[in-house]
């Protein structure tokens, strides 16, 4: 297989009980891509992205990141977890430690890396997030921007081969949502490989490498935003596309 | 009714001031030692046991749930007294075997009933922690147990601060059921010196000087819950 293939992901079927959320998805990210999913709610985009860490068990097919295989029984899954970040909706920092200790815990936990060591990668990350001065700050003390700014410091602290983003700024007011498409953009300027479940068409037009439309739990149309977003081929992904940007 | 009541003989029956007196220090050093420590090895008893019981509740692996559901059930459903009972004398009669040190003899029973309880209360403070915590913290690669102790117990502890000291509230009352067990002079705990007491006074004052000591463990504690849970409330709004 190609080494620059980070996430392969063949024939993936997950149904919750009756409901067939995604049937039969196959997608390849190489080294280095951002690809944005996008697709209307219930289209089995997060569930997607929650197989490729095995938050969600998939019911068929299979998942390989770097050579591992996940929906292998014997798979570390742990160990595996470790190299692909996750940033959430939600955010999900951990609200009884200090942004500094949010970003160190792993790094402390999993990694074994010194106080020292963590902290002053931490403290770097933290700075590289745009966050000076936050580092003893609690979430609860943060703007729902600068918590999901301490989040994805959270997931670079482990020096991840791919980052995973589930609707990272959805939930945030439309003020705070710039500040953290643009730490998303500067990663992947930088060459992060990021797999990002998006409604944001702007950020998958101007920075995605690939897009792919997602519904009805299948992949229906991909390739560079200049073909998806601006001349969408696929009925179904121009009815999409023309209820968002029309709202 | 007040009116009838016949305030100078209830006073002598119930209130006398000499025997009040008599009852100190004894009743502080001696007795009030006692139940606390009876309450203090119930209530560290039952929160290590009780955590690991709620961890078996909510464990994948079935005949962990199964032990601790069960365990649970039974020591919730049989009141503490038969449990003290059957314990404290039932067993030694049955097996010939001997308590070693009379204040187990109270204190086991009392911390794995405490147990019971405060596993239920453990598991619900588990379970009010969102699960996105949990989801974060494997996907940075802790393993379920790291997440657990990094992650998950420390916010559910502070869930549940208030109905815990709550149990400890129940506890310090709860000690006194010990009293029905034959204890040495030395290991009276508040009840039995009052009830003792009773019976060397021919009076009921003993016993209500023992129910306001009670009190006055019992109602700083059950304020300082109505304080934190005010302030819980004034937090989340």
């Amino acid at each position: 297989m190609n080494s620059d293939v980070v996430v392969n992901i063949t024939n993936l079927n997950k149904s919750f009980g009756d409901n067939h959320v995604l049937r039969g998805i196959d997608l390849q990210v190489q080294r280095g891509e951002v690809v944005c999913i996008i697709g209307p709610s219930g289209s089995g985009k997060s569930t997607l992205l929650r197989c490729v860490n095995m938050l969600e068990t998939p019911t068929a097919g299979t998942v390989v990141v770097l050579g591992r295989e996940l929906t292998d029984i014997d798979c570390d899954i742990d160990e595996a977890r470790a190299h692909i970040g996750m940033v959430f909706q939600q955010f999900n920092l951990f609200p009884h430690m200090t942004a500094l200790e949010n970003v160190c815990v792993a790094q402390r936990k999993v990694l074994k890396r010194s106080a020292d060591e963590a902290a002053t990668i931490a403290h770097g990350l933290l700075t590289r997030v745009g966050l000076v001065g936050k580092d003893n700050s609690y979430p609860a003390q943060l703007s729902g921007g600068q918590q999901q700014r301490v989040a994805i410091a959270r997931a670079l602290a482990m020096n991840p081969d791919v980052i995973l983003f589930d609707e990272a700024t959805s939930a945030l007011d439309p003020e705070l949502v710039g500040e953290v498409l643009q730490v998303m953009q500067s990663l992947a300027q930088d060459g992060m490989t990021m797999l990002v479940v998006t409604h944001e068409m702007g950020f998958a037009k101007g920075v995605a490498d690939r897009v792919v439309f997602m519904d009805g739990g299948v992949i229906v149309e991909q390739g560079p935003p200049s073909q998806v977003i601006s001349a969408p081929v696929e009925e179904r992904t121009r009815a999409f596309l023309s209820s968002v940007l029309n709202h | 009714m007040v009116l009838v009541v016949d305030w100078g003989r209830l006073q002598s029956a119930m209130f006398q001031w000499d025997i009040v007196v008599e009852q100190f220090p004894s009743i502080l050093t001696n007795a009030a030692k006692n139940t606390i420590i009876f309450t203090i090895f119930g209530f560290a008893g039952g929160l290590s046991f009780g955590l690991l019981f709620a961890l078996m509740r909510l464990s994948t692996v079935r005949p962990y749930r199964w032990f601790a559901a069960t365990y649970i059930e039974i020591f919730r459903g049989i009141p503490l007294l038969v449990t003290l009972l059957i314990l404290g004398f039932g067993i030694p009669i049955a097996t010939g075997w001997r308590w070693p040190n009379p204040y187990l003899q109270g204190a086991v029973p009392l911390a794995l009933v405490a147990s019971a309880y405060m596993a239920e209360t453990i598991r619900a403070g588990i379970e009010a922690v969102p699960k996105g915590q949990m989801e974060a913290a494997r996907s940075l690669g802790m393993s379920y147990s790291r997440a657990m102790i990094t992650i998950i117990i420390p916010q559910a502890l502070r869930i549940i601060v208030p109905p815990l000291t709550n149990e400890f509230v129940l506890l310090i009352k709860d000690t006194s059921l010990i009293s029905v067990l034959g204890v040495t002079a030395g290991t009276r705990d508040l009840a039995r010196f009052g009830r003792d007491g009773v019976n060397s006074t021919a009076n009921a004052t003993p016993l209500i000087v023992a129910g306001l000591v009670y009190l006055a463990m019992t109602v700083p504690l059950t304020q300082l819950v109505a304080w934190m849970e005010r302030r819980e409330k004034a937090a989340s709004r």
